[in-house]
């Protein structure tokens, strides 16, 4: 396993901003931490690039400590800060020569200016670049010392969508070649386009990981609702379909499975076998926008992680 | 030694482009060099100015680059987390103290030809016996204002260094015994001057290369303590974000 976190936390003063974390991070995957705005995102990656120091718990990269073998690791890991970090009057040409100069093997400046789309670029100050160009040096730069472990804070933060377009594609290239890819962002479309693997924090607490897909079956979302006459004998339905039929208020019905076209095909010809009339039919595949507010919404109030989404659904 | 090579071209290259520091590390230097040599308006003390603006401006070129270029470029790279970026880099805590070192030093030696040859065309001629002790003193003071420099650039905000720098550059201008000697200066103003690091290193620089001159003891005691005190505060108070 490339990044192990166990039991992370990591304290500023009496304020806990990441309380006993764990999750694991593998070679030729993207591994995306997901969360609002102050739920612990930065402060967890900046302690496994080496820069905070860990209250309790524990946490290694590539075997290593990321605090005490910090300088072993610096030419392993690519980094990308949240902002900053580049000199204001530095080309982009230049930084990298600069960067490439710190490692043992690099990449070449001229090739890594080309796949990040600078080339015309190369001879602008860092402060004349719009804000998707500075963000696509500084991603240059986390990958110049041909990293086994990049770790990038909000990537895509200020960028446009062509940009976007670029950075996806080479986030995509790098788990190709088998780098360990763990990314922060609170950009949900972005997560389940990208992500092999997403860890929700908030407040500083994992509340759930998965494969964007595990996270969106396994809370229970995937169904089909349909309108019909009030009271149908749900028992019946449920045998005859073999799965769960609720009527969910008067006259909606809810079949907790996944919408499959043989699930549609059982229930209407069930329907039919009786001649009930349908008044609508709709398959619900639930987002990852709709597990991420659900769940960042329960860990505010309480730690109700309740059964049921909205089944408030009205005749049309 | 790669990436020493590679940092230090990169500070080099930042430093030429910025006018600010250009000005303050020879602009201001050879502009009081020529004004006041061919105009007799400060209280040198010697019948020809340049033989003791000459060696004075030499002084406040160390100063100048140690302090006020170290201390404002180290201070804002300290803002823009340019330094938090190169930890993550495999340059290093001790290979970054070298390259920054050795930038001072070498953008040192540029503006000391560039003066020396000035001041040399003004009709200045230094005895040679001077040289060694003068550069000693160079070289502690640059330890010093280094020292201070990276204090200020390590505790203190970007714009809050250049401000402090830029105001204890000026202050230390007119009462380092740089370019106007100690001498002239109301007493309670030269004592105190001596305790701090620009007189010990005028009186080191000008006294040495004085036909006929002598440097004070107190001198080479005062600039040795601010040589090891400065960086050693530095070392121990600067804080990298």
């Amino acid at each position: 396993m490339s990044v192990i976190a166990d039991q992370l936390s990591i304290q500023y003063g009496q304020t806990v901003a990441v309380d006993q974390v764990s999750f694991e991070a593998q070679a030729g995957q993207i591994t995306v931490l997901l969360g609002p705005n102050g739920a612990g995102k930065t402060s967890t990656i900046e302690h496994l690039e080496g820069y905070r120091a860990a209250s309790s718990g524990s946490s290694s990269v590539l075997g290593l400590d990321p605090i005490t073998d910090h300088h072993k690791l610096t030419k392993q890991v690519g980094i990308m800060l949240q902002q900053g970090g580049i000199p204001t009057a530095i080309r982009p040409r230049e930084l990298l020569q600069q960067y490439a100069g710190f490692f043992p093997a690099s990449l070449d400046p001229e090739e890594l200016l080309a796949r990040v789309g600078l080339t015309s670029r190369s001879k602008t100050p860092y402060r004349r670049l719009s804000g998707g160009e500075q963000q696509r040096l500084s991603l240059a730069l986390a990958l110049i010392g041909k990293p086994k472990v990049v770790f990038l804070d909000e990537p895509t933060a200020g960028v446009d969508l062509e940009g976007r377009d670029l950075i996806r594609s080479l986030l995509l290239t790098l788990r190709q070649e088998g780098v360990c890819v763990l990314i922060t962002t609170h950009d949900l479309a972005e997560t389940e386009r990208l992500a092999d693997k997403v860890i929700i924090i908030d407040h500083g607490k994992v509340i759930a990981q998965g494969s964007p897909s595990e996270l969106m079956s396994a809370t229970s979302s995937d169904h089909l609702l349909f309108g019909a006459t009030p009271n149908l004998d749900c028992a019946a339905l449920s045998a005859a379909v073999g799965s769960q039929a609720s009527e969910t208020s008067h006259g909606e019905y809810r079949v907790e499975a996944p919408p499959s076209p043989a699930l549609v095909a059982a229930v209407t010809s069930w329907l039919a076998a009786r001649n009930i009339q349908l008044t609508d039919l709709r398959a619900e595949r639930q987002r990852l926008d709709d597990v991420f507010r659900r769940l960042t919404d329960s860990s505010d109030s309480t730690d109700s992680t309740d059964s049921t989404g909205s089944t408030d659904s009205t005749d049309s | 030694m790669k990436a020493i090579r590679s940092q230090i071209r990169t500070e080099l290259a930042l430093s030429s482009r910025q006018g600010e520091q250009l000005l303050v590390s020879l602009g201001i230097p050879l502009l009081i060099l020529v004004f006041f040599s061919s105009i007799d308006l400060l209280p040198t003390g010697t019948d020809e100015p340049i033989d003791f603006l000459a060696p004075g401006v030499l002084a406040l070129a160390v100063m100048s680059t140690a302090m006020v270029s170290l201390g404002i470029g180290t201070g804002f790279e300290r803002t823009y987390g340019v330094l938090k970026r190169l930890g993550a880099s495999p340059l290093g805590r001790g290979r970054w103290v070298m390259s920054k070192i050795t930038t001072v030093l070498v953008i040192e030696v540029i503006q000391w030809v560039v003066l020396i040859s000035a001041s040399m065309l003004l009709g200045w001629s230094p005895p040679l016996s001077g040289w060694a002790a003068a550069i000693a003193g160079a070289l502690l003071g640059t330890a010093a204002f280094s020292g201070l420099g990276l204090l200020m650039a390590g505790t203190l905000p970007g714009l809050a260094t250049l401000a402090a720098a830029n105001g204890l550059y000026l202050i230390l201008l007119l009462t380092g015994g740089m370019i106007i000697p100690l001498s002239e200066l109301p007493a309670p103003i030269a004592a105190v001057a001596k305790l701090l690091p620009a007189a010990p290193l005028a009186e080191i620089i000008i006294g040495s290369l004085t036909v006929g001159g002598s440097v004070a003891s107190w001198a080479w005691v005062s600039l040795t303590c601010w040589a090891v005190i400065a960086p050693l505060g530095a070392a121990l108070l600067f804080r990298w974000e």
